[in-house]
Formats: structure tokens, sequence, C-alpha cells
């Protein structure tokens, strides 16, 4: 672990047997797309306290893979939250001073209504036919759970990689409901080569014999070689070459190579397992993956606005936090420039980190005592927003 | 109080109230978050040090992080974006002084630069008596363990403005308790041990012409 910014044990703890919980949304919500969902449910985990004044709350944003369950422990679960490291009583986002939010994803396979889902209207499985979500669908109904809270303001959204672009996306579609954005590991939209790491890894699943169509749930499969290719691709593009080169390197899985095509290096069985843990261990299903890829895919703030990332946050009146990894080549520094150009062109308050990590894109999700150090300070930022009389 | 507080005080003082400032190598954020205190001003810091950013951002202070030397300025900013471009004792150690200043009046409408006088008699001695490099408190390391890479004394600087057509609008030379004294004011480029320089460009040049 690295250093951290306080000694450890005695400011960090764990947040022990959270619970998820799930609120039903009647209220239509009407898609990018143009599709209308009439009714849907998200799951959302709570950590922390919520002051008398609601001006302590946050929204966490999760990234493609991720869900609600951020941080603490499952009653019997060894395995934490997504962001654990970060999230706790006495952590950078410290659940002894914030009330902290964070929802699965509308289109998700962890309890919000997804591809997965019943389609109330046909009593079938959605399967392909749950409509194409979007970055703004996503956060027009994060707000329906902000107003269920009856929280007026965030006092930060916060999200790294697709969360980022949600941040993002928060700060243009609803200026006055957030008080500070902080965008981890982002970009203000794909790049070509990005969009086609998605197709590949969406071509890996739908041409699974085992996808049928997207409705494997009724034919009592799933496309699982298909997602475990497409997670193995995606898995790369989080990690840097010199991250895998000092983690594997050449090293070979028997000590000797036996000039087959079983796997004869260390990174290929790794890459091999992470494939194979994301359909079995993490139940990840097909849809939403192909769900979520075109959802990054389709996310561009700007075009709305002349292609003008700086009209596009013209609005913006959050106070921003950017932060970017030195060696994450899926979205690196120069994407998160982009971002902070754009909020500097509007002079808005706006402070950039890029932090030294040999981690690539996963960066953001591991221990760095710069990272922590900023985020620790930021969040102190934010805190004393909260004005002292209005904690409870 | 800090080492540096008298240079911040009298740099504050060519400060207008509520001007926007943008703070080059601004380190933990010190000076801006003094200005912002005693003038009202507003606008960024630019620094590299990841720890010295983690005590900016803690004062409030909106810090960009950033290499002087990868001529990012000018990317991220307009052109007259800024009231003052201010840096403080960085100048000596970008690779490309002349290059900066061009930027620094690019975005901003007035420079402020301040440096240590290579030319202070102290250094000419030891390097005429001793034949060696000078290192005293101002230039406290070794000429190989230094960041200091552009040295100059204050005529090479005055020089360079002249060069670039840059109007030297006000400048004050102190010894290392940042005060004037009548030795400063007698023969600046030998006795003084800091300057603080405030210039603008005579004319302003199209933005386009300014950096390629």
């Amino acid at each position: 672990m690295a250093r951290g910014w306080y000694p450890k044990a005695l400011m960090n703890m764990d947040l022990e047997f959270v619970n998820p919980q799930t609120l039903h949304i009647d209220t239509p919500l009407e898609m990018v797309s143009g599709s209308v969902l009439p009714q849907y449910d998200l799951v959302y985990e709570t950590y922390g306290q919520l002051n008398k004044t609601a001006s302590n709350a946050l929204l966490i944003c999760h990234a493609l893979s991720g869900n609600h369950h951020v941080a603490g422990y499952y009653k019997g679960d060894k395995t934490p939250g997504w962001w654990n490291g970060y999230i706790g009583p006495g952590k950078p986002i410290d659940t002894d001073r914030f009330f902290v939010v964070c929802s699965n994803n509308l289109g998700g396979c962890h309890g919000s209504t997804g591809p997965a889902s019943i389609n109330p209207l046909t009593g079938q499985v959605y399967g392909p036919d749950f409509p194409i979500v979007t970055c703004k669908d996503w956060v027009h109904s994060q707000n329906q759970l902000r107003q269920h809270l009856k929280i007026d303001r965030w006092a930060a959204v916060i999200g790294g990689s697709m969360g980022g672009m949600q941040v993002l996306q928060w700060a243009i579609d609803y200026p006055e409901q957030l008080q500070h954005a902080i965008v981890i590991a982002a970009a203000p939209k794909l790049s070509a080569q990005n969009i086609a790491f998605n197709e590949v890894a969406r071509r890996a699943i739908m041409t699974d014999p085992d996808f049928h169509n997207g409705r494997f749930i009724e034919a009592n499969t799933t496309p699982k070689k298909g997602l475990a290719l497409a997670r193995m691709l995606g898995h790369l593009t989080y990690l840097s070459d010199d991250m895998m080169g000092s983690k594997f390197g050449r090293e070979l899985r028997e000590g000797k190579l036996n000039y087959n095509f079983d796997v004869e290096f260390q990174v290929e069985s790794y890459l091999r397992y992470q494939g194979e843990k994301f359909v079995t261990k993490q139940n990840f299903d097909a849809n939403t993956y192909l769900l979520m890829t075109k959802a990054l895919d389709y996310f561009d703030p700007a075009a709305d606005f002349d292609n003008n990332l700086s009209l596009a946050l013209a609005k913006a009146t959050a106070h921003f936090l950017v932060i970017s990894f030195t060696s994450d080549w899926r979205f690196a520094p120069e994407r998160s420039h982009e971002i902070v150009k754009a909020l500097l062109d509007n002079d808005a308050a706006v402070s950039y980190a890029e932090v030294d990590s040999q981690h690539g894109h996963d960066a953001f999700l591991l221990p760095n005592a710069h990272y922590e150090g900023i985020f620790r300070a930021y969040m102190q930022r934010v805190l004393s927003d909260v004005t002292p009389e209005e904690s409870s | 109080m800090n080492a540096r507080t008298p240079e911040f005080n009298l740099i504050s003082e060519w400060i207008l109230p509520n001007s926007r400032v943008l703070d080059l190598g601004c380190g933990d954020g010190t000076l801006l978050h003094h200005l912002k205190k005693t003038r009202q001003t507003t606008g960024y810091g630019m620094e590299i040090d990841p720890e010295k950013n983690i005590v900016a951002i803690s004062r409030g202070i909106n810090v960009i992080q950033s290499n002087l030397n990868s001529h990012e300025i000018c990317d991220y900013f307009d052109e007259d974006s800024f009231d003052f471009v201010i840096m403080t004792q960085a100048i000596q150690v970008v690779s490309r002084p002349d290059l900066l200043i061009d930027e620094m009046l690019s975005v901003g409408k007035e420079g402020i630069i301040t440096f240590p006088n290579f030319g202070h008699w102290r250094n000419l001695s030891r390097l005429f008596f001793q034949g060696r490099m000078p290192q005293n408190e101002t230039l406290p390391n070794p000429w190989y363990n230094t960041a200091n890479i552009h040295l100059c004394t204050f005529s090479d600087f005055e020089d360079l403005c002249d060069e670039k057509d840059i109007a030297i609008v006000e400048r004050k030379v102190v010894n290392t308790q940042h005060q004037p004294s009548i030795f400063t004011r007698l023969s600046p480029n030998l006795l003084g041990e800091i300057a603080l320089y405030r210039i603008k460009r005579k004319t302003k040049a199209p933005s386009n012409e300014t950096f390629a």
C-alpha cells in the first residue's frame, strides 16, 4: 500500500455491513434515443448520515463494470465495494462527515432495471429490447433519486472513467444541483480508438453462438466466451505496458515452454482469469455490457453545442477537480486537458492534477499517495462549503 | 511568516484590487492566497510539484498541475486572460526563459518577474578571486545540482526585454532581506541581490505570432 496522508491504522476504517436499497420510479423516463421507460427501479447504497439541511450529500458515479456497491462489506462477504480504498470513516471520502450515495446505472445488471429485468408490459425479459441508454439518461434517472432523498444539491458529484463522464453531464444538465464536480480519468468524448475497442468487445459478444440475438436468458444460456473475451480486451486497455511488464514480464506459467496453444505465459493466464471471473463470479450480463459500451460511444456533450465543449460547459457553476494518470492511455492526460481547457475558457473554478502512476487507467481505483493527498485536500474544500452549523 | 513574505508584499503593492492573476510556478499557493486575501484577486496557479499542489488545493487555490517547460500556457489560456502573470524565482529554472516570457505577455496584460541577480558583487568576486561558481543564501546549491540553469544578471534581463520590445514598467531591486538600500540604488546590477520587474509588451503582438 502506498503511504497515506494520515496514519492508516488511526484514521482509515472500513464500513461494515452495508445494505442496498431499491427505489421504484413511476415517472416515465424519456430517453435520448426517443424511447420511453414508463417505470424502473434504481438500486443504491448510502453510507454516513445526511445532515439536517441535506447539504453534505455526495453522489458517486460508477464506471463501466462497476455498480452501487462502492464501499464497505456485505454481511459474510470478504470483498469490499469497488472504491473501498477511498470511501469510509477517515478516508478521503469521509463517511463520518459526508452522506455518500451511489446507484447502479439504469441498464445495469446488479439490481437497477436493465436488459435482464422483466419488462412489466410484456412479462418477458427485456433482453435486446431494452432501450439504448445514454449518460444523459443516467443523470436524469439519478436526479429522480436525488429528489427522493430530498437533497436539494449534491455537495459533490464524483466519478472515475465512465463515472467521470456522468459527472460532466451532471454539471451540464443540472448546474444548480451540484456544488463540486470531481472528474477522474475521464474524457469529454471517446476517440476513434476507444470506439474501436468497444466495437471489438461487442462483436465478441454478439458473434458468440450462445448470444441468441440477445435472447440468451430465454435460451437458458449466456454468451460466456464472448463476454469473457470482451472483458479481456477491456481489461487490457485499463493496464499500462510498463505495469504489465513489471507484473508479468515474460514469466512462464510452467517454468518452461511447451510449444502449444495452451497458456504459456503468466499474462495469458491472468487475462483468462479476469475474463472468467467477470462472467462467473460477477455474473455480468452480456446485454448490459453492450449497453454500457454504447453509452460510452454516444457520450459527447459538446455535440449539442456546435461541437464546442467550452460552450457545453458555459452554464456549469460547479467547482471542478480534474484528475488524470500519467500512464493511462485509455483516457490519457491529454483528454483531461481538453476538459480543463474548456473549464478555463469559462473562467470556472478548476484544479487539475496529473498523478504519476504506472497502473494505467486502473490507477483511479488504486492506492497512490499523490492521488490520495489531492483527493483528501479537495474533499476538505468540499466540506468547508458544508457550513458547520448545517452539519448535524 | 514565510521567508518569501517580504517579496510577496512587494509584489502585492503592484497588484490592483480584483485583478485576475496567473502565478506560474505557484508552489504551495502562498502568494495567490496572500493576493486573494489582500487584493481580492481571482485566477489560477500553475505548479509541477505534487506535494505543493496538495498544499495549494487545501488553501483553496485553483491550481493546474503543469510543467512550465511544456509550453501549455497558451494552450490553456487565451490572449489577455489575466491582468497579471507572475513568476517568482522561477525564470532561472525553466528551459527557455525567453519563450516563457512571450507566453506570459501573451496571456497576461502585464508580467511580474522576480529572480536572483547573478551579477551581484559577491557572485562576481567568488568567480573572480576563487574561480568558482557562486554558492550562497540566494543560490544555495552547487553547480552540478542546481535547478538554476539560466541564471542572469539584471542587465542581461533588461537586454532581453529590450530585444523583445518589452517595456519595463517598474523595477525594484532589493537585498536578501528584501530591503532597498542606498547601495541597491547606487549600483543595482552589482549590489542588488533580488530584482522584481513589472513588464509589458510595448506593442501587443498578434496572438499567432507570439509563440510559434
